[in-house]
C-alpha cells in the first residue's frame, strides 16, 4: 500500500509510539483487504459503535485510556450508539441489580472517557445519528470511519457517503489518524452491485422483512433493487428515509450488507442506473410468498413458544420523528377499535435523545403517554443482552433485535393488534 | 496428514486441536457469556451455532468460513485475546471478513505477548476435510498441516 511521507513518518514513530500503533493497525487492516492507499476522512463527525460500559470490555477501556494519555485524540467529535440503561424501561429488581452492579457497572467511567475523546454532546447517544435532530449527517461522497452496521449501510446507501463495514475500535483508529485505507465500499468498483434483486410483490413489502430476505440471500454483497418505485416513488422524503433506515438495518444484521441501491431512488442509482449492476450479477426474485417463507423460517427462541408477551420494543434502529408521530396515531386508532384505553402489553418506543426532546414539544407526546407507551432513548439490544431479559417473552417488529436476541418478530400490523387488543 | 496453503493475516506458529464451525462464527454471541461471567475455557454461548454451542474454544485451532454478526465482533475478539480466552489460532476457509480481521490485527498490534496466528483463504476443501479433535500445525508461511 502506498503511504505518503507523512504517513510513513507516523508509522515510524514521528508522532510517538501510540500514534505509530494507530497507523500500524490501519496499514495492516488495509493490506489485508488489498488497499492501494490511505484516503482522508472527510465527514464533519465520526460515530462510534461502543456506547456501553460492559464490565467485560475492560481491555477496550484500557486501550481508550492509552489513547487519551498519549494525546491520540481525534480532531473529529463523534456521536455514539445508544445508552444501555433507562430507569423508565420496565425491569424487575434482579434485572436492575445485575444491570447496575454487574453488567454495566463501568458505564459512568466509560462515558467520562467518551467525553475526553470528543463526544459531540450529552444527547449524542443513538444508532441513528444521521437523523436531523441529532446532526451527524454526512454528505454525498464524504469518507467515514464508522462501524455501527445500520448507520454504515444508511450513510452509504441513502446519503451516498463512503464507508466500509468496520469493526468497533477500528472506527476510532481511522478518526484519530484522519485517514482510512482505500478499499471495498470506498472504491467505485466496490460499490457496484453483484446482485440484481427484483421485487415482484403485490403490496408494499414491510421494510424489516424485505431487508431480512435480501440480507440473508446476498450476505456481504451489494444488491441493486428494482420494483420499489410503485410504492416509494423517486424522492428521498422523510417517509422513504425512515423506510430505508429500517430496511437497511435488516439487510445489515440478517446479512452483512454495507451498501444497497434502489433503482430510481438512492443517489447513485439515480445517477448511474443499471450501469451499477455488474454483468455477471446473480438474480433474486422476491414476491409475497418468498417474504412469507422467510418470516415463517425465523426460529422462535422463547422457552415456551405459546407464552404471553411481557414486553414489546419498537425502534431498533431508533425511530425518526415522523415514525413516532405515525406510531402514536396508529396506537390510538388501535386502542379505539379494540375498546381499550391503554396498551395491553408493556410497550417501549425507542428514539434518539435529541428526537425525544423535539417530540416532547409536540402535542403527540401527551397523546402517546395517554396510551401507556413508554418513550425511551435506550438500546433495546443492550437491554436484552443478558440471561434474565433473554428469558422474557419479548416481541418486536425489528429484525435486528430478533437476530441478536431472543425477541420474537411480528410485522407492524401484527404488533399493533397485540399491544392494543391483546392475544398471544 | 494433509496440507493446505492459505494467506497469513497475523503471523505465528502453533499446534492445537481443531474445533470446526461450518457456519459463520457470531463472535459476540459466541464469546459474550464466557467473557462476562468469567468462563476461563471460553465455552461457546451461541445457541444458533450447533457445531460450537457448549464447546470450549480456548486453545483450539478454530476452523471456520468467516465471522458474522454485530460490528462489535472485532472488539469482542480483541477482549477475548486480552483476557487470555482466545483460540490458539483462527483458520478461515474464505477470505477473512472485516470484523475478524480487525479483532486479530488489534490484538496483534496493541497486546503484548499475545499470539493468535490467523490464516485465511484456505478453501472449501479445508473445511470439508478437517474434523473436531484433529491435530493442526500452523506454519509461519500460511501452510496448515492437518493430521
Amino acid at each position: 500500500m502506498y503511504l505518503t511521507d507523512e504517513q510513513q513518518a507516523i508509522l515510524s514513530g514521528s508522532k510517538g509510539e501510540t500514534m505509530a500503533k494507530v497507523m500500524k493497525t490501519l496499514v495492516m487492516y488495509g493490506e489485508t483487504f488489498g488497499a492501494d492507499k490511505m484516503v482522508p476522512v472527510t465527514s464533519k463527525y465520526n460515530h462510534l459503535v461502543t456506547s456501553f460500559g460492559l464490565k467485560m470490555m475492560k481491555p477496550v477501556f484500557d486501550l481508550m485510556q492509552q489513547l487519551i494519555d498519549a494525546g491520540a485524540i481525534s480532531q473529529q467529535k463523534f456521536s455514539v450508539d445508544p445508552r444501555p440503561l433507562d430507569k423508565n424501561v420496565p425491569a424487575n429488581f434482579l434485572m436492575n441489580f445485575i444491570f447496575n452492579n454487574f453488567m454495566y457497572s463501568t458505564q459512568e467511567s466509560y462515558e467520562a472517557q467518551l467525553k475526553e475523546l470528543g463526544l459531540m454532546n450529552e444527547d449524542a447517544f443513538t444508532c441513528a445519528c444521521y437523523l436531523d435532530a441529532v446532526g451527524n449527517k454526512p454528505g454525498k461522497g464524504d469518507v467515514l470511519s464508522w462501524a455501527e452496521s445500520s448507520a454504515v449501510v444508511y450513510a452509504n446507501s441513502v446519503l451516498g457517503a463512503r464507508c466500509n463495514r468496520n469493526s468497533g475500535i477500528m472506527d476510532i483508529m481511522g478518526s484519530i489518524a484522519g485517514f482510512v485505507p482505500h478499499f471495498g465500499l470506498l472504491t467505485d468498483e466496490g460499490r457496484k452491485a453483484t446482485w440484481l434483486v427484483k421485487v415482484e410483490c403485490q403490496k408494499k413489502p414491510e421494510a424489516q422483512l424485505l431487508g431480512s430476505a435480501i440480507g440473508m440471500k446476498v450476505m456481504e454483497d451489494v444488491p441493486y433493487i428494482t420494483g420499489m418505485n410503485q410504492w416509494l416513488g423517486d424522492e428521498l422524503n422523510d417517509q422513504n428515509c425512515a423506510y430505508l433506515k429500517d430496511f437497511g438495518a435488516a439487510t445489515a444484521s440478517n446479512g452483512a450488507v454495507g451498501l444497497y441501491h434502489i433503482a430510481g431512488l438512492t443517489p447513485e442509482a439515480k445517477e448511474l442506473g443499471d450501469a451499477l449492476v455488474k454483468e455477471d450479477a446473480q438474480v433474486y426474485v422476491i414476491d409475497d410468498a418468498e417474504l412469507e417463507r422467510v418470516k415463517n423460517n425465523y426460529p422462535v427462541m422463547w422457552k415456551n413458544a405459546d407464552a404471553t408477551p411481557k414486553l414489546c420494543f419498537i425502534g431498533c434502529p431508533h425511530l425518526s420523528m415522523q415514525q413516532l408521530i405515525d406510531w402514536t396515531v396508529r396506537v390510538e386508532e388501535g386502542l379505539k377499535a379494540s375498546g381499550n384505553n391503554k396498551v395491553v402489553i408493556p410497550t417501549v418506543f425507542t428514539t434518539a435523545p435529541a428526537v425525544k426532546k423535539e417530540f416532547e414539544k409536540t402535542e403527540y407526546a401527551a397523546r402517546l403517554k395517554n396510551t401507556g407507551v413508554i418513550l425511551s432513548y435506550i438500546c433495546p439490544l443492550m437491554y436484552m443482552n443478558n440471561p434474565l431479559a433473554g428469558k422474557m417473552p419479548v416481541i418486536t417488529c425489528s429484525n435486528k433485535l430478533r437476530t441478536y436476541t431472543t425477541a420474537r418478530f411480528y410485522t407492524e400490523d401484527e404488533i399493533l393488534v397485540k399491544i392494543t387488543k391483546g392475544g398471544k | 496428514m494433509k496440507e493446505f496453503k492459505g494467506r497469513v493475516v497475523t503471523p505465528g506458529t502453533v499446534t492445537a486441536p481443531a474445533l470446526v464451525s461450518h457456519g459463520g462464527l457470531n463472535t459476540l454471541a459466541s464469546f459474550q457469556k464466557a467473557l462476562q461471567f468469567g468462563d476461563k475455557k471460553a465455552t461457546c454461548g451461541d445457541q444458533n451455532n450447533p457445531d460450537l454451542f457448549g464447546k470450549e474454544m480456548l486453545g483450539t485451532a478454530l476452523c471456520l468460513p468467516q465471522t458474522i454478526g454485530s460490528t462489535t465482533g472485532g472488539l469482542v475478539l480483541y477482549c477475548a485475546c486480552a483476557m487470555g480466552r482466545q483460540p490458539a489460532c483462527m483458520l478461515f476457509s474464505k477470505p477473512i471478513d472485516s470484523l475478524a480481521a480487525a479483532g486479530s490485527i488489534l490484538a496483534s498490534v496493541w497486546l503484548d505477548g499475545i499470539s493468535m496466528p490467523v490464516v485465511d483463504s484456505l478453501g472449501e476443501e479445508f473445511l470439508e476435510y478437517v474434523k473436531d479433535g484433529m491435530t493442526i500445525h500452523v506454519k509461519d508461511d500460511g501452510v496448515i498441516c492437518v493430521e
